[in-house]
């Protein structure tokens, strides 16, 4: 039988390129590398395969303070923050969580910037009853760690835990119901920020989906509030979510966000970042592969074989510890909605290719981070919400891949969960996903029961727990995914049982499992590879 | 169909055990020199208590409760009081609250399945408002405690057969109910369940859970 010879990186040969960010494979191309949840993968793809690129990082402001108080100097549709200022006043500082941006970005966060320059003004006028409150809706609470590297040591000690904490979507006592929309969507928000005379909120965008009306109405808010577009119909009719208007979800959350905005006065400071995930060690692994140099080969083979020694813990460990290397491309401040289309532009711009025509077989490596894993697990669950939720969102116009196409995931889809972080996630995964995939079921057997469940209610309160409801949450994210795409295939997923639980078929192989599409989809796919890490966003046409 | 949460009681909801109940009637027995003389003992039989306990909860049960021999029925019922406002109500950890406020929301019937003594329990269930509960109970003969248990003896599986039995008889869906407790002599009581929950576990238990993927539950 004849070897196989091994994969190798190929010197820079001139390519065939529709664009910078879209490149096709030919006889000629170098192998292409994929994230493989904790691993990288070395692939050749079929001759024609499209591969599309992030845009390079737009380079970061210079000054980002100067650029922070401009913002708060010059504010859309709203006096500067400090004429709005006055002494004795109450004010509370509502914070995106850790799900972004990802991975966790190196110090000092922007967030913390930002929060030094507010805490400055706040404190020259004479404002010293503030609260700095974590927006995490349902989301986990962060630990101690993790919020003194969000905002820094001196915040940190001067305002933890008294001042500055996570907030609690089920304390009876810290929940305010400010009414109901006009559709009868319940809006019940925080009480230290309904109560205070001014809420500054500090975001960072990461994707579309993020920011404007989502951050107080949905950050700040509770179990109910959140039923009426957490579920899968809304999911359904958003044509994508990461489209703001083309999405549902955001055209519910709005509808909340009007009412915040009649009860309370939130100034909003809205960042976009760049995509400079990696930097000097790791650069490599945002350029194309048809461009490297022999150093960029040799960290490649260096790193790879450095994980192929390594146990996933120490792997998954390793890659949350590489902070990525954002810089701020933009910051508005004012009311939300002007703040925050001009902070989506910035998004777009940064993020969106151009891609025309969709594709029968898609493939998207799934990396070890999902914005609900920040130091943990990329759990089944999140497979999904990664394969079926994001990157399937990931256009504006029309999906990338056609109606009733492949997506081919590249994960190892391991059956590994964190106790902690994702308790509910288990039973979820192995009793009712068992029974039912179908997500209507799945919200109207079972949801409340685990929204419910005192368990999963204290291990959110008191531990670090996602809240019962969540992993519903998740399964629903995916929803529309799951409605277009007429295969899932898990190239290299270690066992067979786990994409069998979420209704997809396995491959040893990505070539394997490019054979299997082709099975399905017809012999000569149009075959496109979405290569994130970084983000990146296809601009249909 | 109706459900309950059961919850064990030492280590679960509170921070106290049966020793440090028997600690305090130790050191409130009559005369100074008896209650000195006593709690020695009683310190000094901790280490054989908790022996006696990781081996098997009956054995522990065996060589714990004699140490009642001779106690009178009606200072102990007079101690009670006492020892539920200095002793177990501060113990009470701050999440017990909440979590059975949580169940009781859900419309779960709220039973304590306890190996602690009746005398101790029924203020402390009165003060969490749980109507229901099974304890061990201490045989008295003339008013004095004899340092036997009277049977059913509420420790390890019996806990889990008390239960199946409770659930029959008032038509619970054991699948449907909750279970807590935090030793792993409890594991029958937690296994009996559709919706078992390790609270504050030890080792041995925490690792059991995580098994079995069962919830881990601080409420300290």
């Amino acid at each position: 039988m004849r070897e196989r010879a091994p994969k190798v990186l190929r010197g820079p040969v001139p390519r065939n390129k529709e664009d910078d960010q879209v490149v096709y494979i030919d006889g000629d191309s170098a192998p292409r590398i994929l994230f493989s949840g904790e691993d990288l993968l070395l692939e050749d793809l079929p001759i024609g395969t499209r591969v599309i690129y992030p845009k390079p990082p737009i380079e970061g402001l210079a000054n980002p303070g100067a650029a922070i108080r401009y913002a708060l100097n010059h504010p859309h549709d709203s006096e500067p923050l400090y004429a709005q200022l006055a002494p004795g006043m109450r004010v509370t500082i509502a914070v995106d969580d850790i799900s972004l941006p990802l991975p966790p970005m190196t110090t000092p966060d922007i967030r913390q910037t930002i929060i030094e320059i507010v805490l400055e003004l706040l404190d020259a006028n004479g404002v010293d009853d503030v609260h700095i409150v974590i927006a995490n809706s349902l989301h986990r609470r962060l630990s101690e760690a993790e919020m003194k590297r969000m905002v820094g040591s001196k915040i940190h000690n001067a305002f933890y835990p008294d001042r500055y904490y996570n907030h609690d979507a089920e304390d009876p006592d810290g929940i305010v119901h400010l009414g109901k929309t006009d559709h009868g969507e319940s809006v019940n928000i925080n009480r230290r920020a309904v109560e205070s005379d001014l809420v500054i909120y500090v975001n960072i965008n990461l994707v579309p989906m993020d920011g404007g009306h989502k951050s107080v109405a949905v950050g700040l808010c509770d179990y109910e509030s959140l039923r009426p577009h957490h579920e899968p119909e809304t999911i359904r009719a958003s044509d994508s979510y990461m489209d703001p208007k083309r999405s549902m979800l955001n055209t519910k959350v709005e509808r909340q966000g009007a009412l915040v905005d009649r009860h309370m006065n939130v100034f909003h400071i809205e960042t976009a970042l760049n995509n400079r995930i990696y930097a000097g060690a790791t650069a490599f692994l945002s350029k194309n592969e048809d461009e490297f140099t022999e150093i960029d080969r040799l960290k490649f083979e260096a790193m790879r074989w450095t994980l192929s020694k390594m146990p996933r813990g120490a792997k998954r460990k390793l890659f949350q510890s590489i902070p990525a290397q954002y810089q701020m491309i933009a910051c508005h401040a004012g009311k939300t909605e002007p703040v925050h289309e001009r902070i989506l532009q910035r998004c777009w711009d940064q993020y969106a290719v151009h891609v025309r025509g969709q594709a029968d077989v898609l493939i998207c490596p799934v990396p070890f981070v999902s914005p609900y894993n920040v130091n943990s697990i990329l759990n089944p669950i999140l497979v999904q919400v990664m394969g079926l939720g994001y990157f399937h969102n990931f256009y504006r116009g029309k999906p990338i891949l056609k109606k009733g196409g492949v997506l081919i995931l590249t994960h190892p889809c391991y059956d590994e969960f964190d106790h902690n972080h994702h308790p509910s996630y288990i039973e979820f995964f192995n009793r009712l996903l068992p029974e039912t995939r179908d997500a209507m079921k799945l919200r109207h057997k079972y949801e409340e029961e685990f929204a419910k469940n005192p368990s999963y209610i204290e291990m959110y309160r008191r531990g670090n727990a996602y809240h019962g409801a969540h992993p519903f949450f998740m399964w629903y994210w995916g929803e529309n995914g799951r409605q277009h795409v007429g295969k899932v295939i898990v190239a290299g997923a270690e066992n067979a049982h786990v994409p069998k639980i979420l209704g997809w078929e396995r491959s040893e192989s990505l070539t394997e499992a490019i054979a299997m599409a082709k099975s399905f989809v017809g012999p000569s796919p149009e075959i496109t590879m979405m290569h994130h890490p970084p983000i990146v966003m296809a601009d249909m046409e | 169909m109706a459900a309950a949460a059961f919850y064990d009681l030492d280590g679960t909801l509170v921070r106290t055990n049966l020793v440090h109940a028997f600690a305090f009637s130790a050191r409130n027995q009559q005369g100074i020199l008896k209650s000195i003389t006593k709690t020695i003992a009683t310190l000094s039989s901790v280490p054989l208590f908790m022996a006696a306990d990781f081996f098997n909860r009956r054995l522990f049960n065996d060589i714990f409760f004699v140490r009642y021999k001779g106690e009178s029925e009606d200072r102990l019922r007079c101690l009670a009081q006492e020892l539920f406002d200095t002793v177990l109500k501060p113990s009470i950890f701050p999440g017990a609250y909440e979590l059975i406020d949580k169940s009781r929301q859900l419309g779960l019937r709220q039973v304590l399945v306890t190996g602690a003594l009746d005398l101790t329990v029924q203020p402390l269930a009165k003060h969490l408002k749980i109507d229901e509960y099974v304890t061990n109970r201490l045989e008295f003969v003339d008013g004095y405690a004899t340092g036997r248990l009277l049977p059913p003896v509420v420790a390890a599986a019996s806990k889990a057969s008390w239960m199946r039995i409770y659930a029959e008889k008032e038509k619970l869906n054991l699948s449907d109910c909750y279970s807590y407790s935090d030793s792993m002599s409890d594991l029958p009581m937690l296994s009996v369940v559709g919706h078992p929950t390790a609270v504050n576990p030890d080792l041995r238990l925490r690792n059991t859970a995580l098994q079995h993927d069962w919830p881990i539950l601080d409420l300290r």
